[in-house]
């Protein structure tokens, strides 16, 4: 039942089987694009006819492979430019945040503390929605009043980035907050006793503590932003990120380029994994 | 005599390491017995087997005469206290002590009054709908308690349940629980690494060291006549000394103190002393006693528990001396000159 | 700088980002949901949008459809999930369980776009599945899996339910072995210990992941529209065709917070029936 208990073999062995099961359930579909990708077919699917590498480099009349397919190219690269900034500008807030709710004491600071875990109820649709509203009412009044067209307020790259910014934020702040729990404010009266200013208590002492966990939101907020499609799609202009982008192929034009471009996240995804794991193994 | 436990040639091995070696012993129905040893001498493990959450590697394991190998916790007649007491904090005081009894599918009424006569046993009535977090610590020890016993098992295991507790409550339990165990009369078997907590509560000890059992005996017994060296080493406090020639009823320690010992027919390794032999009060008058000449170094007072260390001319060893509560010694100084006698029964020799 | 101006330092960027960005926004929506464009272009106060969701039966359908439904996933994912969450925190070797972990997050970081796709060639007539199933003499005609409820539902879960173990992991770590163990010791079958013990002991992180699983569910587009069929219909859908088809956009504004309202209220019930509070979701 438990490590300490010794229970009978046909529980262990049924559980081990369902727990095989589930993770065989996780990897089939990430397995199968990897596979598929090198398929030597124009079809998405199967079946198999050999492996090619014409869906990464090729460039011929019916096969334009990843690396030869502008637009798919500008698209991931849209995505990493909108995922630095969202990244860059929610770590800066969250940690603001985390360190306006964990350490300092105001009147509604519960109200406020409650809108800044909104995000986390409320649907990215909406939150897109809901933004592009807002964005489009303050462009036309700006541009009916004082006559200026303000490109930032109609769907655009700097839209995108505001528009996942506003819930990455959010992560951020927990992320950054759950560390920030740990922190032990005797450092900080210490440092205050020897007429440090709070500022340089929050800079010298508090920001340093709180490093690893920084530098882990802004990952994650970066890949927060990377896959989101939900709250993107109401606000991206003439330039897609890459989920986007795939959306619009798989609806409408699925070639196996797509496999080779989800061969290339998964890749690049558990990679990173698995050097952050070894890297924290040999670390602890 | 009934045992109502039998453990025969018990071994158990976690890959090559043994961590209990071919242990046997037999408990009385009723007693309080108790298991004392270091941390990682294999007490944890013995009572894990007995309560079946570790299978034993060989041997067998009887509960009133019958084999428990093989049987899950579950249906053993036997519960344990945990050490962290192990209460459910998603369910009231009522909850906790009925939960065995529901799982045994009593009807209703009779759990309710189990629980209420266990509750009013351990002085809790009144505290059914309490939430286990808002007892205090003493409350807590006696809900799991509680908890175990109202399944009438044939022994109640504990393990170390009173190390959480702050000293001041901690000497209370000990005599809350020796009375709990002579009233209900259920065979506790009680493990802790605290000698003043074994000798206090129980009718046997054991004494377990690297695997094995050294000695099982009264608490007196254990005291008075420990078998092996590591009993009375840490059974009690004790001076202890290496020996290392016997000549002619002589022991030579080593640092050179002589002390005359007969009736030993082998050559002993090592010599214990406990603080309370030394004999102050005009030893010269009393038979078989050696003299020892010393010089007070520090008094350590501690109320009916002072103790003097002294300094032997001798040999330069420094042992610890049982204050004698006599107003003769009132006005010992450090520095004074000390002649005290030691009985020749008091000289605990062992080969090892 | 002083401890005030340290202050107003912190407090006013996290002002401007709720205020700009989540409050006006919100109430911008609300109030573009009452709004009706008559017919010469003048911009009057109706209540219009909301009875076009009450009148078309379509509407009100797919909306009760999709809280349903994503209840429904919810509760599959942790019974999916759970007994995963249990294994990985109290029955593995320790040695194994970060590695195991580790692969649970990699999907979530994958995002839903590429694992979605993933299944879509998976459950395709001509897909992985039924090309094996046929190859093995199972079935004669592929199975029609795609574009079903059935789809939209796996799709649904695989990019769901894995936001519900890390809570439950976490809650059932810090829970002490030795309970589990004096159940057991008092009699309690396995059956018992999980319904009585665990599972109670676990409730503060089977809310917060359930509520997270409910919300990615409730507010998703990608998995229903591209693995569910013309008979899956999700609000979502509805809302983003409001928008971005027919550019009727009070009317999508009116569908949006309807949406709202109702993850809201179904978030609050969760929270009331458990007696969590959302301060404890983040965490």
């Amino acid at each position: 039942m438990i490590r300490t208990l010794p229970c009978s073999l046909p529980y262990l062995a049924g559980y081990r089987l369902y727990i095989s099961l589930f993770y065989i359930f996780l990897i089939l579909p990430l397995i199968t694009i990897c596979v598929l990708a090198f398929n030597d077919s124009n079809y998405i699917a199967l079946p198999w006819k050999g492996f090619s590498l014409d869906w990464f480099f090729a460039n011929t009349d019916d096969r334009l492979g990843l690396f030869k397919d502008a637009d798919l190219l500008l698209s991931i690269w849209v995505s990493f430019k909108t995922g630095f900034f969202v990244a860059l500008f929610s770590t800066l807030v969250g940690t603001t945040a985390a360190l306006l709710f964990e350490q300092e004491q105001f009147r509604f600071k519960g109200a406020l503390y409650f809108l800044a875990l909104a995000p986390l109820v409320i649907p990215g649709v909406v939150l897109g929605l809901s933004i592009l509203l807002s964005s489009t009412n303050a462009g036309v009044y700006i541009e009916e009043t004082f006559g200026m067209d303000i490109e930032l307020l109609r769907p655009s790259f700097w839209l995108v980035v505001i528009g996942q910014f506003s819930f990455a934020a959010t992560y951020v702040m927990l992320l950054v907050g759950a560390r920030l729990k740990k922190f032990d404010r005797t450092l900080e009266e210490a440092a205050l006793s020897l007429r440090a200013t709070r500022l340089q208590v929050i800079w010298l002492i508090t920001i340093p503590f709180l490093r690893a966990s920084i530098i882990g939101a802004f990952i994650v907020a970066f890949l927060i932003s990377f896959s989101n499609f939900n709250t993107t799609i109401f606000l991206v202009g003439s330039d897609p990120t890459l989920p986007v982008d795939l959306y619009s192929r798989i609806k409408f034009s699925s070639t196996p380029v797509l496999n080779a471009v989800s061969f290339m996240v998964v890749a690049f995804i558990t990679l990173s994994a698995i050097l952050s794991f070894v890297f924290n193994r040999n670390k602890g | 005599m009934s045992y109502v436990l039998e453990i025969i040639n018990v071994t158990k091995k976690f890959g090559e390491h043994k961590a209990v070696d071919a242990v046997s012993f037999n408990v009385e129905d009723g007693g309080f017995f108790s298991i004392l040893g270091g941390s990682g001498c294999g007490k944890t493990t013995l009572l894990r087997m007995i309560s079946g959450f570790e299978e034993v590697t060989e041997g067998e394991l009887l509960v009133r005469g019958v084999s428990m190998n093989g049987i899950p916790p579950e249906k053993r007649p036997v519960n344990i206290v945990f050490q962290n007491l192990a209460l459910f904090p998603m369910m009231n005081v009522e909850r906790n002590v009925a939960f065995g009894l529901q799982r045994r599918k009593l009807p209703r009424n009779e759990v309710r009054t189990r629980v209420a006569e266990m509750l009013e046993r351990v002085g809790l009535l009144g505290f059914e709908k309490k939430k286990v977090t808002e007892l205090s610590g003493g409350q807590r020890q006696r809900v799991a308690i509680a908890r175990s016993l109202v399944l009438r098992p044939s022994i109640l295991l504990l393990d170390e349940p009173l190390g959480a507790l702050d000293r001041k409550l901690r000497e209370h339990m000990k005599v809350e629980l020796k009375v709990l165990q002579k009233e209900i009369g259920t065979t506790f078997i009680y493990i802790t690494h605290d000698q003043s907590e074994a000798l206090v509560m129980s009718d046997r000890v054991a004494v377990m060291n690297e695997g094995r059992f050294e000695q099982i005996d009264t608490p007196k017994n254990l005291y008075k006549n420990p078998k092996t060296s590591f009993v009375a080493g840490f059974v009690g406090e004790s001076n202890e000394f290496d020996v290392v020639s016997y000549n002619n009823g002589v022991l030579t320690t080593e640092h050179g103190l002589k002390i005359k010992k007969s009736r030993i027919d082998f050559v002993p390794k090592k010599l214990f002393i406990r603080p309370e032999a030394f004999v102050l009060d005009s030893p010269e008058d009393l038979p078989d006693v050696d003299l020892v000449s010393t010089k007070v170094k520090t008094i350590l007072f501690d109320g009916s528990n002072t103790k003097i260390s002294v300094l032997i001319k001798e040999s330069n060893d420094e042992v610890l001396i049982s204050f004698p509560q006599n107003a003769k010694f009132e006005n010992l100084q450090e520095g004074d000159d000390l002649q005290v006698g030691i009985h020749q029964d008091d000289l605990k020799c062992y080969r090892e | 700088m002083s401890k005030r101006g340290t202050f107003y330092l912190l407090i006013v960027p996290v002002i401007l980002w709720l205020a700009v960005l989540i409050v006006i926004p919100h109430m911008d929506m609300m109030y573009r949901s009452f709004r009706l464009e008559t017919d010469d272009g003048a911009m009057v106060y109706s209540l219009s949008n909301y009875l076009v969701f009450f009148q078309d039966q379509i509407y009100w359908l797919t909306f009760v459809k999709t809280a349903v439904y994503s209840i429904g996933v919810t509760v599959l994912a942790f019974i999916v999930t759970f007994p995963v969450a249990f294994y990985l925190t109290k029955v593995v070797k320790v040695s194994y369980s970060s590695f195991m972990t580790l692969l649970l997050l990699i999907p979530i970081w994958i995002g839903e776009l590429v694992t979605v796709y993933g299944w879509m060639i998976l459950l395709r007539d001509n897909g992985v599945i039924n090309t094996f199933l046929m190859n093995i003499g199972l079935i004669d005609s592929p199975i029609e899996m795609l574009f079903t409820n059935f789809s939209m539902t796996i799709g649904l879960l695989y990019m769901s339910m894995l936001f519900m173990i890390i809570p439950m992991m976490s809650a059932l770590d810090s829970m002490d072995d030795s309970l589990i163990e004096a159940a057991s010791d008092l009699g309690a079958s396995k059956w018992t210990i999980f319904r009585q013990i665990v599972i109670p002991y676990t409730t503060p992180g089977i809310t917060s992941g359930g509520i997270i699983v409910f919300m990615l569910v409730i507010g998703d587009y990608v998995a229903p529209n591209i693995l569910g069929g013309k008979s899956s219909l999700w609000f979502t859908e509805q809302i983003y065709n409001k928008f971005l088809e027919s550019f009727n956009w009070n009317e999508g504004a009116a569908f949006g917070f309807l949406l709202l309202v109702l993850s809201s209220t179904i978030v609050w019930v969760a929270l009331k029936l458990s007696g969590q509070k959302l301060e404890k979701v983040g965490s």
